[in-house]
């Protein structure tokens, strides 16, 4: 018996990260984590555990609670996330302070999969992101979403969304994080189908997880490269073996597959198309997801995992030209866009194409201004959605052709939304700003593009430029422009509470561009810490550097944009000129391509043809048996004596040539067929006489008589009309696959007899006398050493018996009256003689197959042989008295009786463990009987009856039961 | 004996595998019958060709090897509860679908 055991163990894993010297002399002074924190409490990593078993246990609650109204449910889905913010808390100050905390629970430790979490400032940062966001977005849901809607459903996924993407950003075990990333695709799937009786909810929901999800496979292919690579899933092996991993050869193929995920995940050029399609979600979720956390997942795996893949030419081509397509495609794209939430979702692409530009220029430094930009664009961008769902909300439309003039009927929203989107732009006093003027100070300065020293920077400045342009074009078409033009709606200031959740953004986007390091500064130095794992580079976060290169190209940006912005008119008339790029209507045409390409496939190979799947399941089996044969190593070593061939040996094999030739050719006249085929049988029972081996000869013969009987019936029944011959083309084919398949296994079988023999059968022989107590080795080997095997061999017989029962219930056949040629078939069934004779061989017939079962252990026979003979007397009687006759003199319960056969093997090995054995294991001793004298017994011997009884069961049940479709055919026309 | 073996076991492999192919039910019966012949020859030959040594202890000198003639000692009892289920399934086939095509369509349907 094993013992399952469970092994646990948590890790308390204070190191610092780096050196740990996050106190800076110029900047913030990082706070020191409180002595009671610090001390590291020892259930420290259980609050760390608890965060997400807290969302995944609550998740669905707010469904549980939606009928006391839709108030509770919102009340549930902002108590678990308060709840996972408050178990978040206590542990922050040590992240804060640069320690992480890994916590760990083996649960395939030999496949290198363990529960394991950890929390660092990275995963600090994004789970207030994560949760801090989440709470405004439940309140400003609640006011969204019409009342008519229940809300349970929403805010249920809303929570297995959170949860999935905290399980992402605290994973500790890389394939762990992959568990969780491909969550977050599928419940952003159900979130974007939240209106599913919309068809562009549904074709954005299936792009959204097309591309996500697939990059989630591409991902787990990186992951598991990495993870050989390193020799570990765990992120804190993996992130101090950069050097190795670099060096690897399989470096890059593991890099271009992770980022490929990072890519898909963060809609990176080419595959942010699906990013402007799931607009089509209910705009709490476009804030959520498409703003602050899930496009984010994939700058946070850049980032987690910066220490182990950056550092060299392939990611800062890779991730840096990535991210630079991306940052100019979708700005300008933004500017074009007439949907407001189509200009924020080409304008998220672009922010996040700026973040991985970022990432992929290399330094510490540019690391920091990613991170940070990383914040400001979640604030600022939500506030944004929020606000763009509001005048959604207002208005019944988006579109900028319609939506003018709001500043006057909505006077605080439009503030509120002109900050934020000057936020986006970079204007100073705001968020965006401060790292807009960071990610320029990276371009000028950054060291490896000296010979184009220049194009960075102009590239930087061009983005800008064209952020600035497509802000200008949002506030001005929304909020000014003239005259609302035909709305479904009259327009107003939404119910306060819709709109608070934008006003503590927007207070944010303000207190964090006026006083960047009181406010981010700890926060963002932990993060940066936790992300570059090495020491922090000198930075300075304040709103004024001095008159420099990186305010000149701001005030440029500011200034072009106004331009551009001004020049519209012609650009949009330039812009409608270009032919049309649809990434997404391609998309969708590839979707389809694939799928009927898949149905043509299935068609093609699942034809219903059961010739075509045997002709290709015999060239398959051709193609890999010819493989093997051909790629095996020759044979060395001693072969065994030939066996010289005698007339006896010739003949047996001319019998047996012509008996399966005649067969094969002459099988459509099917009696003939038969015969011959039944002489071939024979011919085999006598090889297994000549090479030793009784027991098959028995068994085979025994089996011979069986199936013959077995032909004539179905025989009897099959329509007598010939089929129509074959095409030559399949003949041609079948004759090829025939000759290959017997060809092939010829030669096997020749190899094989003429390589050396290596057997385990000495086992067998020594043991089977001592060990089984019976001198017949081949049935020891049956009902003792492999007793277990036997016992499932009688149960699929007796599953065929109780599957032949089933097919024959209720069958009703009425045979052919006459043969092909018009003759009518013999009306004597039962001659007298067969019927004289046989009645008193039965006993006769019995007597043997109990002395060929007794005899067994040590002799040929044994119980399958013994049932074999058993069954063949009774269906003896059947062919010779009629059904009418021998049906009831037959035993009835067939079913019973296969019950009592496997309970009769089964039982016979739960015995052996009443005297503490393991199952089968049998027992013998010599046992004086009356008359016969002194005999061997052995246990082996009741699961010798057992399979006696099973094979005599399923033989008869077969035979009698096709035996019995005459009687039923016969009744049926007589009611007739 | 060993290349006689092999001819008999080829050919009776390709000749089951011919009958097989065939779009009525008897024949691929035959078949089937055919290559279990093949394939228990084939095990059986896996503990080699030996005359006059049987596995049995006491009876002989020398013993063939006893443990592929008990595979397919169950081979042999298992291919037959095969061919009767399958032998059944073509007479259920064949009630329901009138015909004797493997594919339970009709003659007119197959000619097609």
């Amino acid at each position: 018996m094993k013992v399952m055991t469970v092994r646990l163990w948590w890790i308390r894993d204070g190191g610092l990260i780096g050196s740990g010297n996050n106190h800076r002399a110029s900047g913030t002074p990082c706070e020191p984590a409180p002595p009671l924190f610090a001390k590291a409490p020892v259930n420290s990593n259980l609050l760390l555990a608890a965060i997400p078993a807290t969302a995944f246990a609550a998740f669905p609650l707010p469904l549980l609670l939606q009928r006391y109204g839709r108030t509770s449910a919102a009340v549930a889905a902002a108590t678990v996330m308060a709840m996972c913010l408050g178990l978040l808390l206590p542990l922050a100050p040590a992240a804060l302070a640069g320690h992480r905390e890994v916590a760990r629970l083996a649960w395939l430790p030999a496949y290198g999969l363990d529960l394991s979490l950890r929390l660092d400032g990275l995963g600090l940062l994004f789970c207030l992101l994560i949760l801090g966001i989440g709470l405004l977005v439940v309140l400003y849901a609640a006011w969204y979403l019409p009342t008519s809607d229940r809300l349970g459903r929403f805010y249920s996924i809303l929570l297995l969304f959170m949860a999935a993407m905290l399980g992402v950003v605290l994973a500790e075990n890389l394939i762990l994080l992959l568990i969780f990333w491909e969550l977050t695709s599928l419940s952003s799937f159900l979130l974007v189908a939240y209106r599913s009786d919309k068809h562009e909810s549904r074709i954005g929901a299936r792009m959204a997880l097309a591309v996500t999800g697939g990059g989630g496979l591409v991902l787990l292919a990186g992951i598991l490269l990495l993870g050989q690579i390193a020799g570990s899933f765990e992120l804190t092996v993996i992130l101090a073996a950069g050097e190795r991993i670099r060096a690897h050869a399989l470096y890059t193929p593991m890099l271009i597959l992770i980022l490929l995920g990072a890519f898909t995940k963060s809609a990176q050029f080419p595959f942010h198309f699906w990013l402007p399609s799931a607009m089509a979600a209910p705009t709490p979720v476009s804030a959520y997801l498409h703003s602050a956390t899930m496009v984010k997942a994939g700058v946070f795996l850049l980032a987690r995992l910066y220490p182990a893949l950056g550092s060299s030419d392939g990611w800062f081509w890779l991730v840096g030209g990535t991210g630079a397509i991306t940052l100019v495609y979708a700005a300008a794209t933004a500017l074009f866009r007439n949907d407001i939430k189509g200009l924020l979702a080409y304008s998220t692409i672009s922010h996040l194409g700026l973040i991985t530009l970022l990432f992929g220029l290399d330094t510490p430094l540019s690391v920091v201004a990613g991170l940070f930009h990383l914040i400001n664009h979640a604030i600022f961008k939500a506030s944004l959605f929020m606000a763009a769902g509001v005048i959604d909300h207002e208005c019944g439309t988006r579109d900028m052709r319609r939506v003018n003039g709001m500043f006057r009927v909505m006077p605080i929203t439009a503030t509120l939304a002109i900050i934020a989107a000057a936020s986006m732009a970079g204007v100073p006093l705001l968020n965006g700003f401060l790292s807009k003027e960071m990610f320029f100070a990276e371009t000028v300065s950054y060291p490896q593009f000296e010979p184009l020293g220049w194009a960075l920077p102009l590239l930087a400045t061009i983005a800008g430029m064209l952020a600035v342009a497509y802000s200008s074009r949002f506030v001005h078409d929304v909020f000014f422009n003239g005259e609302p033009v035909d709305l479904p709606r009259q327009p107003h200031e939404p119910p306060h509470w819709m709109r608070a959740p934008i006003e503590l953004l927007v207070v944010l986007c303000l207190l964090v561009g006026v006083f960047p390091a009181w406010t981010v500064g700890p926060l963002l130095d932990a993060a940066a810490g936790a992300a570059l794992q090495a020491p922090l580079p000198d930075f300075h976060l304040a709103l004024w550097h001095g008159f420099n290169k990186p305010v000149l190209m701001s005030l440029l940006a500011l200034a072009g944009g106004v331009l551009i912005y001004a020049l519209r008119r012609p650009l949009f008339a330039w812009q409608g000129q270009l032919p049309p790029m649809h990434p997404r209507t391609s998309f969708e045409r590839f979707y389809r391509a694939l799928a009927s390409g898949a149905r043509r496939t299935v068609a093609a190979v699942d034809n219903g043809s059961l010739q075509r799947y045997s002709a290709l399941l015999f060239g398959f089996v051709v193609v890999l048996g010819g493989w093997a044969f051909f790629s095996a190593p020759g044979n060395t070593g001693v072969r065994p004596a030939a066996q010289p061939a005698d007339e006896a040996a010739v003949a047996a094999l001319l019998v047996l040539l012509l008996g399966t030739l005649g067969a094969t050719a002459l099988y459509r006249e099917r009696l003939l067929a038969l015969i011959l085929v039944s002489v071939v049988g024979l011919t085999v029972t006598l090889t297994f006489v000549r090479l030793s081996a009784p027991d098959l000869a028995l068994t085979q013969l025994a089996v011979e008589m069986g199936t013959i009987v077995l032909m004539l019936l179905v025989l009897h029944y099959l329509p007598p009309r010939n089929a129509p011959r074959s095409s030559a083309r399949r003949l041609i084919r079948d004759l090829l696959l025939a000759l290959l398949a017997g060809g092939g296994l010829a030669l096997i079988t020749l190899q094989m007899l003429a390589a050396p023999v290596d057997t385990i059968a000495g086992f067998y022989l020594q043991q089977s006398l001592p060990g089984g107590g019976g001198a017949n080795v081949v049935n020891v080997i049956l009902v003792d050493f492999r007793g277990f095997d036997t016992l499932g061999e009688i149960t699929v017989l007796a599953m065929v018996a109780l599957a032949s029962q089933a097919l024959l219930d209720r069958l009703i056949l009425s045979p052919p009256q006459r043969d092909a040629d018009g003759r009518r078939w013999a009306a004597e069934a039962h001659p007298l003689f067969l019927s004289i004779l046989m009645r008193p061989l039965l006993p006769l017939a019995l007597t043997v197959s109990v002395y060929i079962f007794l005899r067994g252990h040590h002799l040929p026979g044994g119980g399958f042989v013994a049932g074999l003979i058993t069954s063949v007397a009774l269906v003896m009687q059947y062919l010779a008295n009629g059904i009418a006759f021998a049906q009831p003199r037959m035993p009835q319960q067939q079913v019973r009786l296969l019950a009592l056969g496997l309970l009769l093997a089964a039982g016979i090995g739960v015995a052996s463990w009443l005297f503490g054995r393991p199952f089968l294991t049998s027992a013998h001793g010599h046992v004086p009987l009356p008359l016969l004298g002194d005999v061997e017994l052995a246990s082996a011997m009741v699961f010798d009856l057992g399979v006696y009884v099973v094979v005599v069961t399923v033989v008869v049940t077969v035979l009698s039961g096709l035996g019995r479709l005459s009687l039923r055919a016969r009744d049926g026309e007589e009611a007739t | 004996m060993e290349a006689m073996l092999a001819i008999a076991v080829g050919v009776l492999t390709a000749c089951g595998v011919f009958l097989i192919l065939r779009a009525r039910t008897f024949p691929v019966l035959l078949g089937l019958t055919l290559l279990s012949y093949a394939v228990n020859l084939f095990l059986f030959a896996s503990g080699r060709l030996q005359v006059g040594a049987p596995p049995l202890i006491r009876a002989a000198a020398a013993y063939v090897d006893p443990l592929p003639q008990a595979l397919v000692l169950t081979a042999i009892v298992i291919g037959f509860g095969m061919t009767a289920y399958l032998a059944i399934l073509a007479l259920r086939s064949l009630a329901e679908s009138g015909g004797d095509h493997v594919d339970a369509v009709s003659t007119e349907d197959a000619r097609q």
